[in-house]
């Protein structure tokens, strides 16, 4: 069994790092990842909300609704933990 | 050989994530302890982290805090600031993280109360009972 | 020396003068540099998140080095509930009264309409108001968690 996990896991691992030959190098600033739409957020984030911290204003105007429904999750792993274990004497 | 050092040098920080990745998933899939799996399914996680903070990397660039009388008057170039959208995505992985491992070990905590241990084996007999 | 040396004979194993003390005076300074970091996150890093944790991590401390019952004589179990809830509702009512205004969901500048002090400075300032919401509840949900994965769920012995 332990043999099985550690072949599945030299598999895994071999083929993710075959996949990685195409990757772009550390640190390009021409990598696909940079020059599309964060190019947009960097140079327009201050002027459209006046926050200097970029990630901060894309965390929570740009991508409000995602953070939004990030809060709802933690809420409901809380909720959930209490109604698993809360016992009331 | 020296064709596969420098392979491997050119692009190790994927070899790093990837190695990491690699402990996490042999954790998840090969023990037997619940405990065990959940902090391999926590590496995985790490490892899945580090690769996207490290796709937003420029060389040369600085932090995504901006001057901003500066920027207001003057403008300023995408290259000289790293990708702020991985750390954006991140940070709210990191949350649904520390969300998943509270609930799991208030899961394990009920399994072992109720079966009086964590080895997945003997879970499985004391169901088949 | 004589008071000192009854409370060393009172305490029980792992109690420690020297760490209760410590704690004592940390834990405010703890709290106030979480705050610092939600309010100051348009400024330096920092924000919601990160900021709510440091202030669930003052009161897991004061759980780990004194008792169980001290943390929860410091944080009523009550008011964790309220603060959790209310946080997560001021996200949600800033978004929906975005809505009401005129606006879209969640587009801050039309806040507008209700303090004038224009659309772009609302843009900023919604964000520090979601924020602080981001933060109560993070705070609350750390505390609640440690709470009840330590007590196993009784909320009377813990660590």
């Amino acid at each position: 069994m332990k043999a099985l996990a550690f072949v599945a896991t030299l598999v895994t691992g071999a083929i993710l790092l075959y996949g990685t030959m195409d990757f772009p190098a550390w640190g390009d600033p021409q990598a696909p990842a940079s020059v599309h739409l964060s190019t947009h957020y960097i140079e327009e984030a201050v002027a459209e909300t006046h926050v200097p911290n970029i990630v901060t204003a894309v965390l929570g105007d740009y991508r409000g609704y995602d953070t939004m429904f990030e809060t709802i999750v933690i809420y409901c792993a809380g909720l959930a933990v209490v109604s698993v274990l809360r016992r009331s004497r | 050989m020296e064709d596969f050092i420098t392979l491997v040098i050119a692009k190790y920080n994927y070899w790093i994530y990837v190695i990491l990745m690699m402990i996490g998933f042999y954790a998840m899939i090969g023990k037997k302890n619940l405990v065990k799996k959940l902090l391999g399914m926590n590496i995985f996680q790490t490892a899945i982290i580090l690769m996207f903070v490290s796709a937003g990397v420029k060389k040369g660039a600085s932090i995504p805090i901006l001057d901003k009388h500066e920027v207001l008057t003057h403008g300023i170039e995408a290259a000289q600031i790293v990708n702020p959208l991985p750390h954006v995505l991140m940070l709210t992985a990191i949350v649904v993280s520390v969300s998943i491992t509270g609930v799991a070990l208030a899961v394990i905590l009920r399994i072992y109360r109720k079966y009086g241990t964590l080895e997945e084996d003997e879970i499985m007999e004391k169901l088949g009972q | 020396m004589k008071i000192l040396q009854e409370r060393i004979k009172h305490t029980k194993f792992g109690e420690s003068l020297i760490i209760e003390t410590a704690i004592r005076i940390m834990v405010p300074f703890i709290q106030l540099f979480g705050l610092y970091v939600i309010v100051h996150g348009h400024y330096s890093p920092g924000g919601g998140f990160q900021g709510g944790v440091i202030l669930g991590a003052s009161f897991i401390l004061i759980g780990l080095g004194y008792d169980f019952k001290t943390s929860l004589s410091r944080m009523q179990e009550k008011t964790n509930i309220i603060l959790g809830n209310l946080g997560a509702l001021l996200y949600t009512g800033v978004a929906i009264l975005c809505a009401l205004m005129g606006g879209l969901f969640l587009d801050y500048s039309a806040l507008d309409k209700l303090i004038p002090m224009g659309p772009i400075e609302w843009r900023s300032f919604g964000i520090f108001l979601v924020e602080v919401g981001v933060g109560l509840a993070v705070m609350s949900i750390m505390v609640s968690l440690f709470w009840d994965l330590c007590s196993g769920g009784d909320l009377d012995e813990g660590l």
